[in-house]
């Protein structure tokens, strides 16, 4: 315990500054988001139909929307919405992706025809238009949402994985190790997993942005969660009317959603491929 | 000439990947539609009021509901092979000469779009590339990592803001003369442009310090003489390769974008068949993206086949 204690601001300050000031982005915006609930009895469902687009002020520090709803409480709400949609969607991607992957990539032959046809078959679609056709088969589902952004995101695990895999099962270092007779397990846990890890942890930030982007998207179009849900997107949509009597309400959600992206952008640490 | 036959071969089987996902998730969204289909399809063809048990029979013996899932299934896909899109269930009208307008619409926006893009972005990353950390890179770097981490209807809806709303230089949406085209297109085209100018950077950066180049430069050469002859071409490919990954972006962007800025194209026209549950319409829509998609990829193959020699063999 004291150990990892002891490891932590170590390992932190050996993070290029670009992934610390994501990582600290992203960190602030939750701790918001998550505490709020905890310290404030602000609810982003409740109306007050006599104080709509009000101004910010000490009680309503993001102002009221057109429904006279906390704007505070809605923006906290959103986010816990978006990144823990993001967060699971790419961690059930990642586990299929990796595993799969690296199934492919040491077996190879049919096995690996058989899955890269499957890949093939997500990525000749636009992924958004994948999503989008999912979303609507259970309009207003979280379920659906989910499933289409992690059916999405688990192809490019998948091939970034099964090709280092590839690479590395053909190695040396491997086939010396299979030599002295190291089960699959040590294999995977000392040879594959730290080639693996650091390409695996630029994709998850990655899909992060993207899973939130799409959650944005289908929620500005209409056709992924319904309206009295706290949603980015949606947000945009409802408030945009508003624009010209009160712009700070609409810029709001474009801010918060521009900083989870960057954030997640500047977590990833490299430029996307 | 084996490796072009190879690269069509390959771009023909996604096309029709691409028809049969489309198929597959269409007749999906068939089966998961609450209720009764047929009286949901009356409803969206004669008006909630209009609908009752006669209408609702003609709709189900029109359109053949209710047999075996297999052989619907099936049937749904030999209607898809034959290219029988059917008609729309909102119009009436056959859902191909819909698509086909829409497409051309769409086109335009697409074209303008990419241009816009190209304009702004590779030049402005080949100059950067060319004085590598001076304050054009660093302000090309910090630019375009902005604009990456802003979807295209965020842009969109923050150029309505600036140019419709708060200066009055465009209109905000719809579609007329060309300067309703401005807007939807330099939404799209400042996030193509975000990626392309780091490629673009990225190139330049890798040709400007290479051996040949330096060479050039020995020789005699002028600097600009150097760049048109042998920095251009160079750091081309990578640029119009990369332009076939971001084809996503537009693609994905076109449905947003157009739906913000009512586009009558093909991505608008996809949202609102899929909120009337207009399935023969969203079924044509997306396949005709779909295959938008890949035809445009294979264009950019070509294009980079085209401009580089060496791709040719091997």
């Amino acid at each position: 315990m004291i150990a990892t204690l002891s490891l932590l601001p170590s390992r932190w300050l050996s993070l290029p500054r670009a992934r610390r000031w994501g990582a600290g982005l992203l960190l602030a915006l939750l701790a918001v988001a998550w505490l709020l609930p905890l310290v404030t009895a602000l609810d982003p469902a409740r109306q007050d139909l006599m104080n709509t687009l009000a101004a910010p002020s000490l009680a309503e520090p993001l102002g009221t929307d057109h429904l006279g709803r906390s704007q505070l409480a809605r923006m906290a709400a959103a986010i816990r919405l978006s990144t823990g949609m993001a967060l699971v969607s790419v961690l059930s991607a990642a586990l299929p992706g990796v595993l799969l992957g690296v199934l492919a990539g040491w077996r190879g032959g049919w096995t690996d025809r058989a899955l890269g046809l499957v890949a093939d078959c997500v990525l000749a679609l636009p992924g958004l238009l994948l999503v989008l056709l999912l979303a609507a088969i259970a309009p207003g589902q979280f379920w659906a949402l989910y499933l289409g952004i992690a059916l999405v995101l688990w192809v490019e695990y998948f091939r970034v994985v099964r090709a280092t895999t590839r690479s590395l099962a053909a190695s040396p270092q491997l086939q010396a190790s299979r030599l002295l007779g190291f089960g699959p397990g040590y294999l995977l846990r000392r040879h594959l997993w730290p080639a693996l890890a650091p390409a695996i942890s630029t994709l998850a930030a990655f899909g992060a942005a993207n899973a939130i982007l799409a959650i944005a998207a289908l929620g500005f179009v209409s056709i992924g969660l319904k309206p009295p849900t706290a949603e980015l997107g949606l947000m945009m949509t409802d408030l945009l009317p508003y624009y010209r009597e009160a712009p700070w309400i609409i810029l709001q959600p474009i801010a918060v959603l521009f900083l989870l992206v960057l954030g997640c952008q500047l977590l990833a640490g490299r430029e996307p491929q | 000439m084996s490796r072009l036959t190879s690269l069509l071969l390959g771009r023909l089987l996604q096309a029709g990947l691409v028809a049969w996902g489309v198929g597959t998730l269409t007749f999906l969204l068939t089966r998961a539609l609450p209720g009764d289909m047929a009286y949901r399809i009356a409803a969206g063809r004669y008006g909630y009021e209009n609908v009752d048990r006669d209408a609702a029979e003609a709709v189900s013996r029109e359109l053949a509901l209710g047999g075996s899932p297999l052989g619907d299934y099936l049937h749904w896909l030999g209607d898809l092979a034959r290219l029988d899109l059917g008609h729309s269930l909102v119009s009436g009208e056959a859902v191909w000469s819909e698509v086909r307008h829409q497409l051309g619409h769409s086109l335009d926006l697409a074209i303008v779009a990419v241009l816009l893009a190209l304009l702004i972005g590779p030049p402005l990353g080949m100059l950067a590339g060319l004085r590598r950390d001076g304050w054009l890179d660093r302000a090309n770097l910090l630019g375009a990592v902005l604009l990456r981490s802003l979807p295209s209807f965020v842009i969109g809806l923050l150029l309505i803001m600036a140019f419709s709303v708060g200066l009055g230089w465009f209109p905000a949406a719809g579609h007329g003369g060309a300067s309703h085209a401005w807007l939807p297109a330099l939404a799209l085209a400042l996030g193509l442009a975000a990626v392309s100018t780091r490629v673009a950077r990225n190139a330049m950066a890798g040709v400007a310090g290479s051996p040949f180049h330096a060479f050039a430069l020995t020789k005699g050469l002028s600097p600009s003489r150097v760049f048109w002859r042998h920095g251009l071409r160079n750091a081309g490919v990578p640029v119009v390769a990369y332009l076939g990954v971001q084809l996503v972006y537009l693609i994905e962007g076109v449905v947003v974008v157009e739906s913000l800025f009512a586009w009558p194209g093909i991505g608008h026209a996809l949202v609102h068949a899929l909120v009337a549950r207009d399935v023969p319409m969203v079924q044509g829509t997306a396949l005709a993206m779909g295959l938008l998609f890949v035809a445009l990829n294979t264009l950019v193959d070509l294009t980079c086949l085209l401009i580089d020699p060496r791709r040719r063999q091997a």
